[in-house]
């Protein structure tokens, strides 16, 4: 399923900063193998051995990758702008 | 390779189904021919897949799409085809309404209201102990305790909760109620919400339903108005009918386990992994249910399955699969390794998992704590079952103690 290229996200951001690159990291001690991240964005997770671990560390902004830390039900999935550590999702 | 103009589709669900216990069918179907054709009594002819492997494939790959079934006379042990909302949708659609509630839903957020689980299950103890035994199990503990939690999280009035359980049938029935008895029912509940939902119009609320009132009313294009009342009738229904029946299937499968249930006593730290233990071994579907469309030709589990061929997961019988789990067929309430799929797997992972886990631990927890004699108040054969539902439990569970 083709992913949508980010609309927003990239605006999200304090003071007008916008992101270029994100880092996105899963917790393995939260992660339950719901399948839930992968299931939105299949390009950025996938599940390993029953856990989730994203193929690439640092990823261009996109939608789904921020749906998918929106989603996760254990809050594993950890997006960060990867230039100054800004936490881009999940919204507390 | 196989395809669906090679073989007979077989009657499924294979038999009626027998308390708790997983049609036997199933193992020889994992070991022999683990993708059959089968024809359910309504809909067209699709794929059952058994094995644990491909069930998490059908389940999790974006491959398999529930929107691609909307139109099709989907596969289904119902007369109508229900509009199921999130369930009938794919990601990004899907994920669109699962993020305005999934936060509501985290292990963080429902460990919140633990306390308060604990509080409302001591009660319903407290009342059974009163009033001495026998009691029934389902009416005095396992409907109640679900049903006061989901009330307070989204905001519905428990003192409604008769009409509204009786209406939440219509979510769960498949043969019990009549399509006109349906479609009432769910008018009545969606009236119902859209009555708590105009509430919250005239006066903000700060409970779920109000966060979802204020999230449609904020940006009309996050979620329609019938998305909004169906999203919450769908969270009242769905997030109770399930655990109602699942807290006294546990005590069910526990009675009948009675070493296992004094290892529980023993040992009240394997709560956790025993509510993990009870959630594969219990098949809770009646049968298997919500198929997914293939989009594209997919090879499984030795077949091919076409673009547009409609797949049945057996979560069921991927939970006894005995590449995953050793000794399949044992309650093991210790068991450490436990993948199981009785949340479902992928975007459809059960929304309210969490919830669900959190309150049965405190279910359990509590029975089997603070009633150590806890036994079946009537021989077993006489305990009555659910029928014509998605799922299956007991009717009644008369216990003493």
């Amino acid at each position: 399923m083709e992913e949508r290229p980010a609309r927003t996200r990239t605006t999200r951001t304090a003071g007008g900063l916008v992101s270029t690159a994100w880092r996105v990291s899963v917790d393995p001690h939260r992660c339950i193998g719901s399948g839930i991240c992968a299931g939105i964005a299949p390009g950025h997770f996938r599940l390993v051995d029953g856990l989730s671990t994203p193929p690439a560390e640092t990823v261009d902004p996109a939608d789904p990758v921020v749906d998918a830390a929106e989603s996760c039900p254990v809050e594993a999935i950890l997006v960060r702008d990867a230039a100054d550590q800004r936490l881009i999702a999940p919204e507390s | 390779m196989t395809d669906s103009q090679q073989v007979t589709a077989r009657p499924y669900p294979f038999a009626a189904p027998d308390r708790l216990n997983l049609d036997p069918h199933y193992a020889r179907l994992r070991r022999d021919e683990p993708l059959i054709r089968v024809q359910l009594p309504f809909g067209e002819e699709a794929w059952l897949a058994t094995r644990y492997e491909d069930v998490r494939v059908v389940l999790g790959d974006a491959r398999f799409s529930r929107a691609a079934g909307v139109g099709r006379d989907q596969p289904r042990t119902m007369p109508r085809q229900p509009d199921l909302g999130m369930l009938g949708m794919d990601p990004p659609d899907h994920t669109r309404l699962r993020r305005l509630v999934a936060k509501a839903f985290t292990a963080r957020r429902v460990e919140l209201l633990r306390t308060r689980a604990q509080e409302i299950a001591d009660g319903l103890v407290d009342e059974m102990v009163e009033a001495g035994p026998p009691a029934d199990l389902v009416e005095r503990f396992a409907t109640p305790l679900p049903i006061q939690v989901i009330c307070e999280l989204l905001g519905v009035p428990f003192a409604d909760r008769d009409s509204f359980h009786r209406w939440s049938e219509a979510i769960v029935s498949t043969t019990s109620l009549s399509p006109q008895q349906v479609q009432e029912y769910l008018e009545s509940l969606w009236g119902y919400i859209g009555e708590l939902v105009a509430i919250r119009r005239r006066e903000p609320i700060d409970d779920l339903l109000g966060a979802m009132v204020r999230a449609r009313d904020e940006n009309e294009d996050r979620l329609t108005e019938q998305e909004l009342v169906q999203l919450a009738a769908g969270l009242l229904a769905a997030g109770h009918e399930t655990t109602v029946t699942q807290i006294p299937n546990f005590v069910y499968v526990l009675l009948e386990n009675p070493s296992e249930l004094a290892r529980l006593r023993s040992d009240p730290a394997l709560i956790p992994s025993a509510v993990e233990e009870l959630m594969r071994y219990v098949p809770l579907g009646a049968a298997s249910a919500f198929p997914r469309y293939a989009t594209e030709d997919i090879e499984l589990g030795g077949v091919l399955v076409r673009a547009g061929e409609p797949v049945l997961p057996a979560v069921g019988s991927a939970n006894r699969d005995a590449t995953v789990f050793t000794d399949p067929d044992r309650l093991d309430l210790g068991r450490e390794t436990n993948p199981h799929v009785g949340f479902g797997h992928g975007v459809h992972h059960c929304l309210g998992a969490q919830l669900a886990r959190m309150e049965l631990q405190v279910a359990i927890g509590t029975l089997v704590g603070r009633l150590p004699g806890l036994r079946l108040a009537v021989p077993e054969p006489e305990v009555p079952w659910k029928s014509g539902l998605l799922v299956r439990g007991p009717l009644a569970l008369p216990v003493a103690w």
